[in-house]
């Protein structure tokens, strides 16, 4: 038997790019060049790394730590910086309770400490700026999310991109600076006055889902479990296609 | 060796049951999947596997349960890093279903693939010899949806993205090809102890 193998029911979430393994394999020396504070819990550490391959928002990457003693450990982390050609990319760590590898970024890391990354890594999240663009995280959920944003920006590109970012308090809000038009915050502890404070809801999807861009909207979600089921429901239940929705979940 | 200067971790976790480059996820059980969670009922499900085999077969939920259980207790390994020891499974073994469809001897892969479209491939040798199952419970509970009950594939010698939730089929194929991650750039097999993460490792 030669054919190709069709999955019987509708491919869940096709990929959005070839990816190029052997890029992926090999680790590379990052040094911290810059870190800058989002919020209580939460900071961005520019790292420059002169081979980097490139990368598409929404693509992620490894990051290692090697002990004197030779104990290595490695985390996938998305990364926050649009694609440009400086040699420089950024992730945005949460200060993980107990965390051996954002701990060490969020109490040791200063300058001119040298890491090891690899990747860009994985085609599924990606976003190649092609596309209209329903992009709904919460807390460091956003992250991946905000590559699309300032991809979206630095392109000037025309097609709609919108972000409904979710997170306990305004002080809590990554990025907060720099959210334009195009960002919807949802807080779900406190919210500055005259804006309601609550969970995601359907009335926030409406306005997007009841009249999408003529192609439909392609979806993605990041964020928690539990976030990504709650968010991922509303959007079915909003009408997005099952085969449109792209979940990144934390773990 | 290229050492983080400050960094010293936790070699407690590096223990002799983890493989390289992972840790210890403690109770914690992630959910990873990329696709929005289905609600199948275990009436709706069923499992199927043809291709090349002398007598393709299906099988619904209760002719499933009729069949000889067994039980998976050990270690499940995530391709993001997290392990987690001492999990208890229990289900049917792969070997039940395959003696029953009878794979050609130019058989050496299989697509599995899920009731949502996502798929997995892996070589026929990974899922013969009382290492795979299709798993219904887990801790003697019924498996929950977001870890992929009704049923699904469980290999737990593989990295866990091989263990396809939602299980709905094998194809048994003279090739492999690859699946939803290993489109994306993940490994082919995906064997843990040799941290076969992405295609090139």
């Amino acid at each position: 038997m030669t054919e190709t193998f069709v999955p019987p029911t509708r491919f869940a979430v096709p990929g959005r790019i070839a990816v190029a393994g052997q890029a992926a394999a090999a680790w590379q020396t990052a040094t911290v060049a810059e870190i800058r504070r989002e919020t209580p819990r939460a900071a961005t550490f520019r790292l420059a790394v002169p081979a980097w391959a490139g990368h598409l928002p929404g693509q992620h990457l490894q990051l290692r730590l090697t002990a004197a003693d030779g104990y290595t450990a490695q985390r996938h982390y998305s990364i926050a910086s649009a694609p440009d050609a400086s040699g420089h990319i950024e992730v945005t760590l949460d200060h993980v309770e107990g965390g051996e590898v954002s701990g060490w970024f969020h109490t040791a890391a200063r300058p001119g400490d040298r890491v090891e990354v690899r990747g860009p890594v994985s085609g599924f999240f990606a976003w190649p700026g092609d596309r209209p663009a329903l992009l709904i995280g919460a807390g460091s959920g956003v992250v991946p999310l905000m590559s699309m944003v300032r991809h979206h920006r630095r392109r000037r590109l025309t097609v709609p991109l919108r972000l409904l970012v979710s997170a306990r308090s305004p002080r809590e809000l990554i990025y907060a600076q720099e959210f334009g038009a195009e960002t919807t915050p949802v807080f779900t502890r406190s919210a500055p006055p005259g804006t309601p404070v609550g969970r995601l809801a359907a009335a926030h999807l409406a306005p997007l889902t009841a009249e999408p861009p003529a192609d439909g909207w392609e979806a993605y979600v990041c964020g928690s479990n539990a976030f990504a089921e709650h968010a991922s429901r509303l959007l079915v239940a909003a009408g997005q296609p099952v085969d449109r929705i792209r979940i990144e979940r934390f773990g | 060796m290229n050492v983080t200067r400050g960094f010293t971790g936790r070699p407690s976790m590096d223990g002799p049951g983890l493989p390289p480059g992972q840790y210890d996820a403690g109770d914690a059980w992630p959910v990873l999947s990329a696709e929005v969670t289905p609600g199948i009922a275990p009436a709706d499900w069923t499992f199927r596997v043809d291709g090349l085999v002398a007598e393709p077969g299906t099988w619904d939920w209760e002719q499933v349960g009729r069949l000889p259980q067994s039980e998976y207790a050990g270690d499940i390994h995530c391709v993001t890093g997290w392990s987690r020891f001492g999990t208890r499974f229990s289900g049917v073994s792969l070997d039940v279903f395959l003696d029953a469809v009878r794979p050609d001897a130019a058989a050496t892969h299989a697509v599995a693939y899920a009731h949502t479209g996502y798929t997995a491939n892996l070589p026929l040798a990974d899922l013969t010899g009382g290492r795979a199952w299709i798993a219904l419970a887990h801790d003697g509970e019924p498996l929950p949806a977001e870890h992929g009950g009704p049923a699904r594939l469980l290999v737990p010698h593989l990295y866990f993205w091989k263990s396809a939730k939602w299980i709905a089929g094998l194809r048994i194929l003279d090739h492999d090809e690859p699946g939803f991650w290993e489109q994306n750039g993940y490994h082919a097999r995906g064997n843990p102890w040799q941290e076969q993460r992405y295609s090139g490792d």
